[in-house]
């Protein structure tokens, strides 16, 4: 695919502690290409110039995955509202268009290599408390547990956060409140999820704390970012949650482990 | 199919000799990790060219165009290809050797699926 767009590209090199922007400029871009393929075309341009291609993650390339995490412009994702980088087009830009892309910055998501971070932060905090207990074997039928249609509705809501950090990378602290609340709202508000609620939010905001991401000063620019369009109500309930949980009365409950 | 079989050895060569891997080696590195799969996907072609051109059926995915019925679908030889057939490395460029499981069904009678 080719079109008549060039793009003035300056992306963010980084190979061990120090990195600098680099400029390319990248001929020949149609506005139907999507950002990633644009990208492709710069590294082929790299590679035929033997000069090693730049590093972006990227996977189902579908919106679905998480994976895709570059900020655009100054905002994760790009300009487009409710999309991950992946969806983004080039119909967004313009012909000579200078384009900046950097990518997650926080002191929790380490630098691996240009904009690939190290996310795994993410995985320990779920590994602390992002799951429900239960013997499985033969699952019993669902219809046996009502669940307030309203309940369901917010869960489905929350459990559409697809952890790609894009809430850390928009808050001006890296504070990663948004992903912890989605998962302990889906979590919490599901009659499967109330038997573990109190530890496990107490479990989570303990891992996020250990990660080193900031603290939540309702600036909402994680809401405005991401692109599953998780709404900041759930770090209501996640505060409602921890307070209810440090006031529990059951010592059991409160310090047995998960 | 006998074809693809003698050209492989050569694409394989070719790689090994111009492929161009950017980066190093000592770091996080994608261009390396693709390479290293087209190499892989280059061990594993000869192979595959060999077991499609020793099962003289059709079978599932497997298509020979002498092996179909009048109406186009697979043709299955039931009496000579009911096994699996399970490859042993023997070195590169050399030829696998076959090892068959043989499949044979006690309660249930063998037949042919109609897509109609």
């Amino acid at each position: 695919m080719s079109g008549n767009m060039t793009i003035n590209l300056k992306i963010w090199r980084q190979t061990g502690d120090k990195g600098a922007f680099e400029t390319i400029k990248v001929p020949n871009v149609s506005p139907d290409m999507s950002f990633l393929e644009m990208l492709d075309e710069a590294n082929e341009l790299l590679m035929k110039q033997n000069t090693e291609p730049f590093a972006f993650d990227h996977d189902c390339r579908e919106g679905i995955c998480g994976m895709c995490s570059l900020v655009i412009n100054g905002v994760p994702h790009g300009p487009d509202y409710a999309i991950t980088t992946c969806q983004l087009h080039m119909r967004s830009f313009k012909d000579g268009d200078i384009i900046v892309v950097e990518p997650w910055r926080a002191s929790a998501f380490p630098i691996i290599k240009d904009c690939v971070v190290d996310r795994t932060a993410f995985d320990r905090i779920i590994a602390a408390g992002g799951f429900i207990s239960v013997n499985t074997g033969s699952a019993q039928d669902a219809n046996n547990i009502p669940v307030p249609k309203v309940d369901a509705d917010k869960s489905f809501d929350a459990a559409a956060c697809i952890g790609c950090g894009a809430c850390v990378a928009a808050c001006k602290n890296a504070s990663a409140m948004l992903f912890v609340a989605a998962k302990v709202s889906h979590l919490a508000l599901l009659p499967q999820g109330k038997v573990e609620r109190t530890k496990r939010v107490l479990n989570m905001v303990e891992q996020m704390d250990k990660e080193g991401f900031g603290n939540c000063t309702n600036l909402y620019e994680c809401e405005a970012a991401c692109p599953k369009e998780i709404s900041v109500d759930n770090i209501a309930r996640m505060n409602r949650e921890y307070l209810g949980a440090n006031i529990m009365h059951d010592e059991v409950i409160r310090t047995a482990k998960l | 199919m006998q074809e693809t079989l003698d050209r492989i050895p050569e694409i394989r060569e070719e790689f090994y000799k111009n492929v161009n891997v950017l980066g190093s080696g000592n770091d996080f590195n994608k261009n390396l990790e693709h390479a290293m799969r087209v190499a892989d996907y280059l061990d594993f072609a000869p192979l595959m060219a060999e077991d499609a051109l020793h099962r003289e059926e059709s079978c599932g995915g497997h298509f020979r165009e002498e092996h179909q019925t009048e109406d186009h679908e697979a043709k299955r030889d039931d009496e000579n290809f009911s096994y699996v057939a399970a490859w042993e490395y023997k070195g590169k460029n050399a030829k696998h050797e076959l090892h068959k499981e043989e499949l044979t069904f006690e309660n249930v009678e063998l037949s042919t699926r109609s897509y109609k």
